[in-house]
């Protein structure tokens, strides 16, 4: 029986890796090529700055890639953090810090592709606004990378926590909620981010001496489109160090894993829809700075509302957890 | 460990409620996220018309809004009902 768990306990390791790095290649990939199309792009139409827009494409394209750097590393830690004498809990954590890092490259990488890919386009188009291009573009795609970060920061801990005092049943469910609710909850608001920066970026270009009202704005819209990352990284909290009553019966442990789907499923509109609202707003101040107050007012009463489903999903994951 | 036909049923429901409330997030927060885009996009063309502008945006998104409420009484039916 014990040999059995280190066979099942080998399958988690290796599903787990598979899973990380085969979800979390896909995003960076598609937000790097994006920039470097972009980028062609710019300097076809002013190749004077060829060599300024190409650093900026490799700067901006490694900022991008650090998503998947993040599911190379779980991957590998997957791959060769097998003991003997392992709990079967350790099968789901594994399963869930693959899943969790997985999905959660992959919003991050897209994201921080449109920031780099705009920022080359400016300067094509702009070129003395080069530098606070490529410091826009920076600041921009590193608050894009930070649900990627919450779902590395979920995935460690699921690796290397020690769960296994807790009852297997109901925790294993509440391991795989936990690392999917993090994980999915990552790709909406690290595209809706990523959308704000490339507005940024495009603003500064359009009018330089708007940088600093621009960037204020950026962060702003930024920090709303966020919240429903952190609702999902507080889910997967809950879920990994609440303590559960012993049972053998489906449907509690059943509540838990919903929870954690529930939460990251419902995280991803929000985050897009808050990041198409910012981006226009930001992209309009940049335009007619003079209405900025109508502008920044519209903008938050319209990511309040589209906040409001992601608001339903965190109510129904609390009452899954805490209620039933 | 015995696995019971109602408690089957009862899993089923979480999950259900879960699944529920989790994808039919997703399209209402998009499509308020769009309607709110062009009402920035629109006041900032036309300022004076701010008014009318956020109040078209606030009617939009209620109705855009109201598959996330349908989701959100089908997964609540399937938690406390069912």
């Amino acid at each position: 029986m014990t040999d059995d768990i280190q066979y099942w306990i080998k399958v988690a390791q290796y599903t787990g890796a598979s899973v990380s790095m085969g979800l979390g290649a896909i995003g960076a990939a598609i937000g790097e090529g994006h920039t470097a199309a972009t980028a062609n792009m710019a300097i076809s139409r002013n190749p004077e700055r060829g060599g300024e827009i190409f650093k900026n494409m490799l700067v901006g394209q490694a900022v991008a890639e650090s998503a998947a750097i993040f599911s190379l590393v779980i991957a590998m830690v997957l791959l060769f953090s097998g003991e003997p004498l392992m709990k079967p809990i350790t099968i789901w954590a594994f399963l869930g810090a693959g899943l969790c890092m997985g999905f959660g490259a992959i919003g991050s990488g897209i994201g921080a592709g449109y920031p780099g890919a705009s920022a080359c386009e400016g300067m094509a188009r702009q070129p003395e606004a080069g530098r606070r291009l490529t410091t826009a573009m920076l600041i921009g795609s590193a608050v894009s990378q930070t649900t990627s970060i919450y779902a590395l920061v979920i995935a460690l801990i699921l690796i290397f926590f020690d769960f296994s005092n807790m009852p297997f049943a109901p925790t294993w469910a509440a391991l795989l909620g936990a690392g999917l609710s993090t994980g999915i909850a990552a790709f909406g608001p690290a595209i809706g981010e990523g959308l704000v920066a490339a507005a940024c970026c495009e603003g500064i270009a359009r009018n330089p001496s708007s940088a600093t009202e621009v960037t204020n704005i950026m962060l702003l819209g930024q920090a709303v489109t966020e919240t429903t990352g952190i609702y999902g990284l507080l889910v997967s909290f809950i879920l990994l160090f609440k303590s559960f009553v012993p049972t053998d019966a489906l449907a509690p442990a059943f509540a838990l894993l919903s929870a954690g789907i529930c939460m990251g499923l419902g995280a991803i509109g929000p985050g897009i829809g808050e990041g198409f609202t910012a981006k226009s707003t930001v992209s309009w101040i940049a335009r007619n700075s003079s209405s900025r107050a109508e502008l920044v007012r519209t903008m938050l009463v319209g990511q309040a509302v589209s906040e409001s489903t992601g608001i339903y999903s965190f109510v129904i994951a609390l009452i899954l957890i805490f209620v039933i | 460990m015995a696995i019971e036909g109602a408690d089957i049923v009862k899993a089923a429901a979480f999950l259900g409620a879960g699944i529920s409330m989790g994808l039919g997030a997703i399209g209402p927060g998009v499509g308020e996220g769009m309607a709110a885009a062009k009402a920035c996009e629109a006041i900032g063309k036309n300022p004076r018309e701010a008014g009318l502008l956020t109040r078209t945006m606030l009617v939009g998104q209620a109705v855009t809004e109201s598959t996330g409420i349908y989701s959100l009484v089908i997964s609540l039916l399937l938690l406390f009902v069912v």
